[in-house]
């Protein structure tokens, strides 16, 4: 049987992989995306977990809103990046700091 | 009797908002026959009241209409206090006022603000009548500003001439010095009596006596002088008068309604309204009746070296509202509203008369280029006979019983100076019938100096010209016959002024008055008779009889020559100090608080600073989102960190 602990930590490694991803990677946007989506990844195996032990559908259900979500949002994602690739020419992070003061 | 006074004041009111508004599309017959109408409407109910009030006694009416404004304990209203005096005035203002209506039909016929100027005069002529009709202090003030804007509107009303926006700026500007004192005096009363209404405020005079302002000075000669610095600005008294000669830059018959006959004429009102205060300060009655004095004479000696024919006029009107300043000075108030009304008939008859030769020499001005008009306009010229015969006070002349009973008040007054000016206004007969005995032979006798293009054409102007001439004229020769018993000894305007016991003037005039028959057969003995006479005989001699010899003694009086044609340096004092002080003022203020501290430090300064905080914290904003996010995870971090060792790791427990 597998313990809630062991759930719980797994998606700790996840999520750090996630956020380590945002950090450390330099190089496109699209890996920033895919980090995003091991957040949620992460965010949601916790939402099962507590939800299977506690013996509440809820939680399950709140993981198909976030699905719903993250779908919507890595489209919308991918379409800003495709604009931006055609007028920049590149999805570089180093290139999109135009937000700065 | 409500209705009454609610129909005379509202009449010009709306036949001034009608055609202020309509007038284009009204057109001009239409828009004269509204205003005069509306004028006309005051007229007859003027002389309705008159009738009511002053020849059968009828009760004093003071009444609150409206509330204007509620201030804490304050009620300001609109409302009508309608006594003899106010009746008196009733009836001058909008005699007048008819009259300058149908004389504009024929002066302005070529004018293209004809509506409009119609629009001005009704609406002056309801301005005029809230003053005379107030019942306190805040709605007196109400259309003494009002009748000042029309004044300024009427003035500046060529405004494509340079010189009338120049004029009436400095009307408007001159009358506001003498508002700002009014305004004073008006807050002192109410600061005292704690009240705006006539009647409360006078009801419990007596409780200012001995009261004092500032220390020493005792406050109802504060609150006295205050209100009358008001009446010198708008009865332009000297030094406040340097506004009414510029006036003349407007159209002649404002020059006849507003600037001779009625609004210059409010200070003197007002003051009389004032008598109960007025009569409680020796101080500042000597006060009024010097600077009277010093305006009757010195701008009278004015009237003489001035060649344009409405300034003489202009003058002669400083000259004269002198003369009613000396006579309220002297607690003759019944007497100084006795010359107003003598005043507003010849003055305004003596304008309009001046009007008319403008219009027929085709806005020529200048006496020097007139003479011999007495034939080719006979009404103007005998009109302005009388008028002239008027204001010098020729025996059984209307002006000849008000000025004769303003010297005899000042001759019985106890005031000190009175000596002096009795000297003064009785040198003052002479001038006045100097100067103006001079404008009448430069103008209609003599040579014709007028050019011959014009003279060709010369003729007598249009009825609408003078018909109204000739309705003046009427009074000018006979009001004062008839109504000089009544209004100063039968007690027509006793119920609106008050004259306390010490001041003896009137009852003096009283016991030594017979009849205004006698007056006119005992005036050969005495001497202003013959003061006039001089005058008229130097006038002629030096207008008709030996024309050289006005300029030899030009030449050999040099300095008293340029003195008077300097107008004494009030212009030019006004120019220095004043105009020029106002503009270095200006400057520094405009250095120092405009562009130092405002522009500079405020302005400039917040966004400089705002940028300086700026350069430090700009460069945390990279856009790299991978640094916004990194902070927003430390900070998390660092936040639930924090909340766990305060909270005793309370989580774990």
């Amino acid at each position: 049987m597998i313990a809630l602990s062991d759930y719980l930590i797994l998606s700790s490694i996840v999520f750090c992989i996630g956020l380590a991803g945002i950090f450390i990677n330099r190089t496109n946007i699209i890996m920033l995306l895919m980090c995003v989506e091991l957040i949620l990844a992460a965010v949601n195996t916790n939402f099962i977990a507590f939800s299977y032990f506690n013996g509440d559908l809820a939680g399950q259900i709140f993981v198909f809103f976030i699905l719903t979500v993250a779908a919507a949002e890595v489209a919308i994602g991918l379409a800003i990046l495709t604009l931006m690739f055609r007028s920049r020419g590149s999805i570089d992070i180093d290139v999109t700091n135009t937000l700065k003061g | 009797m409500i209705n009454t006074y609610l129909t005379i004041v509202l009449a010009p009111l709306i036949g001034s908002i009608v055609v202020g508004l309509g007038g284009n599309r009204l057109g001009r017959t239409l828009s004269h026959s509204i205003t005069i109408l509306g004028v006309t409407i005051s007229t007859v109910l003027s002389l309705y009241v008159f009738n009511h009030h002053v020849l059968n006694d009828g009760e004093i009416f003071n009444q609150n209409i409206y509330t204007w404004m509620q201030i804490g304990g304050l009620n300001i209203s609109f409302g009508f206090l309608v006594d003899n005096l106010t009746s008196v005035m009733l009836v001058v203002v909008s005699f007048i006022s008819l009259m300058v209506h149908i004389y504009t039909i024929g002066y302005m016929h070529e004018d293209e603000g004809y509506t409009k100027f119609f629009s001005y005069i009704s609406l002056f002529t309801f301005a005029m009548f809230t003053l005379v009709m107030s019942n306190n202090f805040m709605q007196l003030f109400f259309g003494w500003e009002a009748v000042g804007l029309v004044s300024y509107l009427l003035i500046g009303f060529w405004h494509h001439k340079e010189s009338a926006i120049e004029a009436n700026l400095k009307a408007f500007i001159v009358n506001r010095v003498g508002d700002f004192g009014f305004l004073l005096g008006i807050a002192l009363v109410l600061m005292f009596f704690g009240t705006l209404d006539y009647a409360e405020t006078f009801n419990q005079k007596d409780q200012i006596i001995g009261l004092t302002l500032f220390g020493d000075f005792s406050a109802i000669t504060v609150i006295c002088l205050l209100l009358f610095v008001g009446a010198m600005g708008k009865s332009a008294q000297v030094p406040l008068h340097v506004w009414l000669p510029g006036s003349m830059e407007g159209p002649t018959p404002i020059s006849a309604l507003i600037h001779a006959a009625t609004m210059v004429t409010a200070g003197i009102f007002m003051v009389s309204r004032m008598s109960p205060l007025f009569e409680l300060s020796d101080v500042a009655l000597t006060v009024v009746m010097v600077i009277g004095a010093i305006t009757a004479l010195f701008m009278g000696l004015l009237g003489i070296v001035q060649n344009d024919i409405k300034k003489v006029v202009a003058y002669s009107t400083l000259s004269q509202l002198g003369y009613m300043t000396v006579a309220l000075g002297v607690s003759a108030y019944s007497v100084a509203i006795f010359h107003l009304m003598t005043h507003a008939f010849f003055k305004a008859l003596l304008f309009l008369a001046a009007g008319s030769v403008i219009v027929a020499l085709h806005h020529e001005q200048d006496i020097r280029k007139m003479g011999g008009l007495r034939k080719k306009m006979p009404i103007t010229y005998i009109t302005s006979l009388l008028g002239t015969l008027a204001l010098i006070g020729f025996p059984g002349f209307a002006g000849f019983y008000s000025k004769d009973m303003i010297i005899e008040a000042v001759h019985y007054s106890e005031l000190p100076f009175s000596g002096w000016v009795y000297f003064a206004v009785v040198l003052g007969v002479f001038i006045t019938a100097f100067y103006s005995m001079r404008l009448l032979f430069l103008v209609f006798h003599g040579e014709s100096r007028v050019d011959k293009h014009t003279e060709e054409h010369l003729h007598e102007t249009a009825p609408s010209i003078t018909v109204p001439l000739i309705l003046l004229a009427i009074p000018s020769v006979v009001i004062g016959y008839f109504t000089i018993e009544p209004m100063l000894f039968g007690g027509w305007l006793d119920n609106g002024i008050y004259i306390d016991t010490s001041h003896e003037s009137v009852e003096n005039l009283k016991h030594h008055f017979h009849s205004a028959f006698s007056l006119i057969s005992h005036s050969v003995m005495t001497l202003p008779f013959w003061m006039m006479v001089g005058g008229i005989a130097t006038a002629w001699l030096f207008s008709l009889y030996r024309t050289e010899w006005a300029d030899v003694i030009q030449r050999r009086f040099k300095r008293i020559n340029y003195v008077l044609v300097s107008l004494y340096g009030f212009d030019r004092f006004n120019e220095i100090i004043f105009v020029r002080g106002a503009l270095k003022l200006g400057n520094l203020l405009w250095k120092i608080s405009d562009m130092a501290i405002i522009d500079q430090l405020l302005v400039n300064g917040s966004a400089r600073f705002a940028r300086f905080v700026g350069s430090f914290i700009r460069p945390v904003q990279t856009g790299y989102v991978y640094h916004y996010a990194f902070f927003m995870i430390i900070s998390l971090m660092l936040v639930l960190g924090w909340v766990l060792v305060a909270s005793d790791y309370s989580f774990y427990s």
